[in-house]
């Protein structure tokens, strides 16, 4: 039976304790939850996401006050009640334009990061696989989102993605895998039109966040007890090293707390973060709203350029660099394949990759690779882009059958 | 330094990505036109010295369809009689001798569609016998043009016929009425009958052109100021026989319609501008205290 002090008065902390044990749950979440003292900036990419959603919800929550899901009103209520009617609300829309952008570049570094030091396996596999759920459940978010103002591009961007679902060309096996039905059953009409809108609209502000939000406490449930990786890869014992930290051998403790210790450096790089995202919203924010966008929809004009948000863009290349329906495989391929990634990679090492010989290389082809796939996503299939297109799409995967053999080769590093 | 020199890798390597995907694709996407300031070299200079006295007593010929409401001339017709007559209302007068460009108006008032570049059923007639009565009629509208235009009017004068601009509250029969409705029924006759008028007049205009041009509401964000200035000075250096014609604004001339499409279409630019030094000063500050603080915690750790 859990003990009640009758004297304790209501909300001091004795009190408090006794009934939400809150004490503990500082210790437990911040105090005493443990970070290796031998980490880089790159361990606060994590922070900056979580602060970049944070910024997102906010401003989200701005413009939903104003926003209104129909096609005849969608564009004017952004593009002239919000941007100039409401006081400071091309500000919300900038900063949300702004952030649903970077965030996946910040999730692309914190994602390389992790491979770069092989924090996706030997315990850490469910913090690899709950992050991939949340590039997932953002690439959804982001698609949502971007229809919502109703310009060119939220309406051909749709017609073009939800196309995908047609599935494998008629042709193909009697086309017992071609589903045109399918696709107008998501659109709820021939075309984007009203229920088109007032789905993805359902989706962006309530269903997605909501899964968002569920996913992100599952990804940091599942840092708790691996604990963060190091620099060197080293497997640190970290109740041993927390012991020596209490005792005050501060020095010579691997670890410190995650508060105030590890939080001091974080908000520090959230400052630099800030200062780089601010600079972007107020001066430089057209990479994160494309003009297109700003002509609006017109189901009987296309434009001469349809293309994804660059976020996007590697695993649209991916797609174009084939037919059909080959490049329907591979695009599905291209999204399934980083979570399957702890289970290719076959060394038993946790180490930087620059330790890791050949892994070495794998990890700086895929990164080029992707880059280069990504600027080819953007760039006109036409003349020399197409081949070298289709060649970036084959190293991709070829890369990806190659992992596992190359892991198994590789030598053990001796641990630090 | 280790960090910084992973900071140089990773600051690398999203330029680069950023190049790609935005200069360089654009570069791909678009080809390049060259705007020639509203030179206009394709057009010869006529070389006589218009008199604007003489080009009082011609200005008749031109009264018969435009307006020139400086100088007290009504327009014949109002703008809805007009569109049946010609698809399009003939623009008022008052402000074309500070907008156009004196070389272009010249060769414009003896041959209108091809110096437009305009389609074969442009609706204005040539309408000056010649070169010396065009240079007369265009000295006199030069005369009689006001020493400031204001945006709206540039717009109003050289685009306005043709693009409604609705955050501007602008239609291509004028601006919206303020009006008031009843308040029993809550409905607003004037309002209404308003409305059908535009509706009225852009199906003609339609007709006209061919399709109805665009609201320029937000053009400012949808194309670059590049693109803008060229697609003004040259239509078809864009859109290879498009039906707008080529309206011959001067080079200042197209900086004033240009500021007014930015009004309209991107109207937080001036607080924009103003309030960014603000944040990104406060974050400065944050950041210089968070080093402060990240600095005392670290001490005597390794
Ligand atoms: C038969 C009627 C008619 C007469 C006469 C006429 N105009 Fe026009 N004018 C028009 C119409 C209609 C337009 C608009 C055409 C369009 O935009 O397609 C126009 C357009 C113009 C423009 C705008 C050109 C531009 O580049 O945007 C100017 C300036 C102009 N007229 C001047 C004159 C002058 C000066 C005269 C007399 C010498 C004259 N017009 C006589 C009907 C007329
Ligand atoms: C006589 C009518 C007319 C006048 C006057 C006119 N336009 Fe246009 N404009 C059009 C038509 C028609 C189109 C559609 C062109 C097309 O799609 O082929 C158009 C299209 C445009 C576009 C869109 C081009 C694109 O990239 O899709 C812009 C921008 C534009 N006009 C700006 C202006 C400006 C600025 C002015 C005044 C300086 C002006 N127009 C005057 C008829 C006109
Ligand atoms: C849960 C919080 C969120 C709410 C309430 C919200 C709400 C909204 C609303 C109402 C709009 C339409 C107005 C506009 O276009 O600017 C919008 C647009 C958009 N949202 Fe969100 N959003 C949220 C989170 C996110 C997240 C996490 C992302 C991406 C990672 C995102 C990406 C976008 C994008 C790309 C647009 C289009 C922006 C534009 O074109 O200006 N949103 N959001």
């Amino acid at each position: 039976m859990a003990h009640f002090d009758p004297n304790a008065r209501p909300f001091s902390k004795k009190w408090l304790n006794e009934r939400l044990a809150v004490e503990t749950l500082e210790r437990v979440l911040s105090t005493e939850y443990w970070i290796p003292k031998n980490i880089n900036f790159l361990w606060a990419m994590g922070m900056v996401l979580a602060a970049t959603f944070g910024l997102l919800v906010i401003s989200g929550i701005f413009l939903l006050m104003y926003y209104i899901p129909d096609t005849q009103k969608a564009f004017d209520s952004v593009n002239y009640t919000i941007m100039s009617q409401v006081g400071y609300g091309w500000l919300w829309r900038h900063i949300h334009g702004v952030a649903a952008s970077v965030v996946f570049l910040i999730i692309y570094i914190h994602m390389f990061t992790g491979i770069y030091y092989g924090s996706y396996k030997k315990g850490r596999e469910m913090i690899w696989i709950s992050g991939m759920l949340l590039f997932v459940t953002f690439s959804g978010e982001a698609f949502a989102g971007y229809v919502l103002p109703w310009g060119q591009m939220s309406y051909w961007a749709g017609m073009v993605i939800t196309n995908l679902f047609e599935g494998f060309s008629a042709d193909f096996m009697g086309g017992a895998l071609n589903f045109p039905g399918l696709v107008e059953w998501i659109r709820g009409d021939y075309v984007p039109g009203q229920a088109f809108i007032g789905r993805f609209f359902m989706l962006h502000v309530f269903l997605m966040p909501l899964v968002i939000i569920a996913l992100i406490v599952l990804h940091f449930g599942a840092l708790r007890i691996p604990h963060v990786n190091n620099q060197d890869g080293e497997e640190i014992d970290f109740e041993a090293e927390a012991e020596k930290w209490k005792a005050g051998h501060r020095k010579e403790s691997k670890v410190i707390p995650f508060k105030p210790v590890f939080l001091s450096k974080d908000v520090f790089v959230l400052g630099i973060y800030f200062l780089f995202f601010f600079y972007l919203v107020f001066y430089h924010f057209e990479f994160a709203m494309d003009p297109v966008n700003f002509d609006p929809a017109d189901g009987l004009k296309t434009p001469p350029h349809i293309y994804p948000e660059w976020y996007f863009l590697w695993s649209y290349e991916v797609l174009r660099a084939f037919s059909k329906n080959p490049g329907l495989v591979w695009f599905g391929f291209a999204q399934v394949i980083f979570f399957l990634l702890p289970f290719l990679d076959r060394s038993p090492n946790v180490a930087p990759a620059s330790r890791r010989g050949p892994f070495k290389i794998w990890f700086w082809l895929l990164l080029i690779d992707m880059i280069g796939l990504t600027i080819l996503g953007k760039l006109p299939p036409v003349g020399i882009f197409t081949p070298i297109g289709t060649t970036f799409a084959y190293i991709f995967i070829a890369l990806w059958f190659a992992l596992p053999f190359i892991t198994k080769m590789e030598k053990p590093v001796g641990g630090k | 330094m280790k960090e910084l020199k992973i900071l140089a890798v990773v600051v690398f390597f999203t330029l680069v990505t950023y190049w790609g995907v935005e200069p360089y694709a654009h570069s791909q996407m678009h080809k390049h036109v060259e705007g020639h300031d509203f030179t206009y070299q394709d057009i010869n200079a006529s070389g006589v010295k218009g008199d604007p006295a003489k080009g009082k007593n011609l200005i008749a010929a031109c009264a018969g369809c435009h307006g020139i409401k400086s100088q007290g001339m009504k327009a014949p017709m109002d703008a809805m009689g007009a569109s049946a007559a010609y698809g399009v209302n003939p623009p008022d007068l008052s402000n074309a001798g500070a907008i156009f460009d004196e070389k272009f108006l010249i060769a414009f008032l003896q041959n209108p569609a091809h110096t437009a570049k305009a389609k074969p059923n442009f609706a204005m007639p040539p309408s000056a016998a010649s070169a010396q009565d065009a240079a007369d009629i265009v000295a006199y509208l030069k005369s009689i043009a006001p020493k400031e235009v204001s945006p709206k009017e540039a717009y109003v004068t050289a685009c306005g016929r043709c693009h409604a601009n609705s955050y501007g509250k602008w239609t291509q029969i004028g601006d919206i009425p303020k009006t008031k409705g009843n308040i029993k029924t809550g409905n607003d006759v004037a309002l209404a009958q308003f409305k059908i008028n535009v509706a009225k007049y852009q199906d003609k205009l339609a007709d006209y052109m061919g399709k109805l041009p665009p609201d320029l509401k937000i053009i400012a964000r949808a194309r670059s100021k590049h693109y803008l200035e060229t697609f003004v000075e040259d239509p078809q250096s864009h859109l290879p026989g498009t039906a707008m014609p080529r309206v011959g604004l001067t080079k200042e001339g197209f900086e004033k319609v240009y500021a007014y499409l930015e009004s309209t279409g991107d109207p937080s630019k001036p607080l924009r501008e103003k309030t960014g030094p603000i944040v990104l000063g406060f974050f400065l500050i944050f950041t210089l205290l968070a080093y402060g603080w990240y600095k005392s915690q670290w001490k005597g750790l390794k």
